[in-house]
């Protein structure tokens, strides 16, 4: 620890953005602390998040943060992320509930002994659930990254799409209810960290609250180091030019399948915190607008940025859960009629659109890819199913 | 001789994944035949109804195609464009013209051509506009931009239509009656059901001419063949681009039309079947306008056998149905059935 402080503190010394960063999760731990005088302030008091707010915003900005794995770096597009969320949702719910009634186990469960279905501790389900999730990305990946980018991003769309209707119709299997249907499964339990159980604590949205950031700072922490790992320098060659990089000896579906599992598993973890923060796993959350929603976060706030993203992922994870509420009822107030909320995806595919014409690097740019989008690179695509034969796959090279 | 060999190089080639795929196809295609011997009739009467849907989703695959093939953009707006003329349709119809079902068979030719020559223009031009706007200033950049740009478009396009119609169905009364007009040894086909095809199947014919004599048309094939050396031969493929939009907007009209004689349609109508479209237009070959037609007969009757038939997934699977086609098309066979370069096969 003491070890970690040294190090933060030399490199603080030396950078800048070190103070920024910690500035920033001193100003996002102590939030609890500090909200309510904000939100007594005239005029912008209003805008204030609630704690339980922000612990929604942290779990999306942790999915962009995933959704950006495979959309910045690797530039895979995938419309289908938010069947990850609901894959990490299912999983709580199968690990840590009720569901299963017929089976009575637990694992260091801080609910009773006795009561029945699956319980696993809630930290090793959300392990499990990135787990789950990675293999779901994978079985996913191995038959469609071999695409050309635009039909990667409609296969995904599809299984966006297969995913939660399975999820909704997959209450009798063969007479076997797998998922609930359309009640989904509920309550699922909470997260406990000895014997305090978050749930049963008057201030339980402080403590899911400070659990939310670890995992985002998790992320971040993840994100980073991949970034300048030798896989994250594989995928940036990938994004900028698949044929120089598969000449280069990059393989190409391996680094793509890894680039597509490890943005599952953040998916995975944030939809298991998630269905356990909500106390359940609802289908009518897994539409496919979630997808582009984190989509449209990715790119308000900077395409591979890190911290682009975060940025991104406040803002209109805000803007979803209070902000654009909150700016509807003082348009009303002012006397006009127009309720931003029913218009909100309007509103994200605008952003999108506004961002991709004016500022396609984002609001807060990465470096790399700024230089790419400003000074254009080489963008043919190595696989084309256009042009026969020209597979990543050697062997059908020779036809 | 020299096609044994490729023959002979095809067989090599083929690997575990061509096999898995031929014995799916075959095991679907034994389906198919079982549950024809089992009950004719009932199997040909949900195919009719497979092929009439098939159609409608044709139209729009076409609109998918035609840009795909030109611009290698998944223009995800179109099916929204569909639904938006859709509804405006249903204004035309009800408000403008005023059918219904005591209307006469004139007044209705008269109102539906009448509805078509104000909203197949109005579409050509919004879905121009929407090329103008949001892709053209996007050719040079990464491919992923024109296509998340596109998806962004399709959110707006879906807002548009519930600003003007809001969350309701919109639907029209049925003018065109929906009895029997043929029955062949039970086998019935509906007025409306052939009403349909008196729409689409002209449209098709006309669409296929000037893709493939006019020069317009010629300039289309070649932009869709080599962008750069067609710009060199003196065509203006900006304008070749404009005029591939206007089309596709126009067939989406038409689409809006026909689907609006069948189902009741709202704003976000469009987003399920521009995804039902696009997987027909993969699924015949994207680029190729006939494999799309073909593609969207095919997914229409697989629908209807699904919702149809007895001991299928039925109709509460039928999107994850339609999405394994997809997926399992671009794994067995990416280039699609008629997979070809350019809408050249028209």
């Amino acid at each position: 620890m003491s070890e970690a402080l040294s190090t933060f503190a030399r490199r603080a010394r030396t950078d800048k953005s070190w103070w920024v960063a910690g500035a920033m999760i001193a100003l996002g731990l102590t939030y609890p602390l500090y909200y309510e005088p904000l939100q007594e302030l005239p005029v912008i008091g209003d805008f204030v998040p609630g704690v339980s707010s922000m612990v929604v915003m942290m779990i999306f900005t942790m999915m962009a943060l995933g959704l950006n794995v495979v959309v910045g770096y690797a530039g895979l597009l995938d419309l289908g992320y938010v069947a990850f969320y609901a894959a990490g949702a299912y999983v709580a719910g199968w690990l840590a509930s009720l569901h299963f009634e017929d089976i009575t186990f637990h694992l260091g469960s801080a609910v009773s002994g006795d009561l029945p279905g699956i319980h696993f501790n809630m930290w090793l389900v959300l392990i499990l659930a990135g787990v789950f999730t990675t293999a779901v990305g994978i079985v996913i990946g191995l038959p469609t990254l071999r695409l050309r980018g635009d039909y990667l991003a409609i296969v995904t769309l599809g299984f966006g799409e297969i995913v939660p209707q399975f999820v909704r119709n997959a209450d009798s299997i063969g007479g076997f209810d797998l998922t609930g249907g359309t009640f989904g499964i509920a309550p699922i339990d909470s997260l406990a960290i000895g014997g305090v159980v978050f749930r049963q604590e008057s201030n339980k949205d402080d403590l899911y609250y400070w659990a939310a950031i670890g995992l985002v700072l998790f992320t971040v922490f993840c994100c980073i180091r991949l970034r300048d790992s030798r896989l994250g320098r594989a995928w940036v060659a990938i994004r900028e030019d698949e044929t120089a990089a598969a000449a280069m000896g990059v393989p190409l579906m391996r680094t793509k399948t890894w680039s597509y599992a490890i943005g599952a598993f953040f998916g995975g973890v944030a939809g298991a915190f998630f269905a356990s923060y909500r106390a359940g796993a609802f289908p009518a959350d897994f539409f496919f607008q979630f997808s582009v929603f984190l989509l449209c976060m990715v790119i308000l706030g900077g395409i591979g940025s890190i911290w682009g993203v975060i940025a991104g992922g406040l803002i209109l994870s805000y803007l979803d859960r209070e902000g654009l509420a909150t700016i509807g009822s003082k348009i009303q107030e002012g006397g006009l009629d127009f309720d931003p909320t029913k218009y909100q995806f309007g509103i994200y595919g605008l952003i999108i659109v506004v961002m991709m014409l004016i500022r396609p690097t984002g609001l807060i740019p990465e470096r790399r890819h700024k230089i790419e989008l400003e000074e254009g690179v080489h963008d043919t695509p190595f696989y084309d199913v256009q042009t026969e034969g020209a597979m990543t796959d050697r062997s059908r090279s020779d036809d | 001789m020299a096609t044994a060999t490729a023959a002979l190089h095809r067989i090599r080639g083929s690997s575990l994944i061509d096999a898995i795929g031929l014995a799916l196809l075959a095991l679907v295609i034994v389906w198919v035949v079982f549950k024809f011997a089992q009950d004719p009739t009932r199997f040909l009467n949900v195919s009719v109804l497979g092929a009439r849907n098939g159609a409608i989703y044709g139209l729009v695959a076409l609109g998918y195609t035609l840009v795909y093939g030109i611009l290698q953009l998944i223009n995800f707006a179109h099916g929204d464009v569909f639904a938006l003329s859709g509804l405006v349709a249903s204004t035309m119809i009800i408000s403008v013209f005023g059918l219904d079902t005591s209307t006469g068979v004139l007044l209705i030719i008269v109102g539906l051509l009448g509805t078509l020559a104000v909203t197949i223009p109005l579409f050509a031009v919004f879905n121009g506009t929407i090329e103008r706007i949001a892709y053209k200033p996007l050719r040079n950049a990464p491919r992923l931009a024109p296509l998340i740009t596109a998806v962004g478009v399709s959110f707006i396009v879906q807002n548009i239509s519930l600003a003007i119609y809001g969350v309701d169905f919109e639907s029209v009364p049925n003018f065109i009656p929906r009895t029997d007009a043929v029955e062949i040894g039970g086998v019935a086909i509906g007025w409306n059901t052939i009403a349909v095809f008196l729409i689409v199947i002209p449209v098709l014919l006309v669409l296929t001419w000037f893709v493939r004599s006019t020069r317009q048309g010629k300039a289309m094939r070649a932009v869709a063949q080599d962008t750069e050396a067609s710009a060199m031969m003196g065509i203006d493929v900006n304008r070749t681009i404009s005029v591939t939009f206007f089309i596709a907007g126009g067939l989406a009209a038409v689409a809006g039309l026909v689907y609006l004689l069948q189902f009741n349609i709202r704003y976000d109508t469009g987003f399920q079947l521009g995804l039902i479209a696009f997987t027909a237009a993969v699924l015949g070959g994207i680029g190729n306008l006939t494999g799309a037609v073909l593609g969207a007969l095919m997914i229409g009757m697989i629908e209807a056998w699904n919702e149809g038939l007895d001991g299928t997934p039925g109709g509460d699977w039928t999107r994850s149905l339609i999405f394994g086609i997809l997926i399992a098309t671009l794994v067995f066979r990416p280039q699609g059935i008629l997979g070809e370069r350019t809408p050249e096969g028209a």
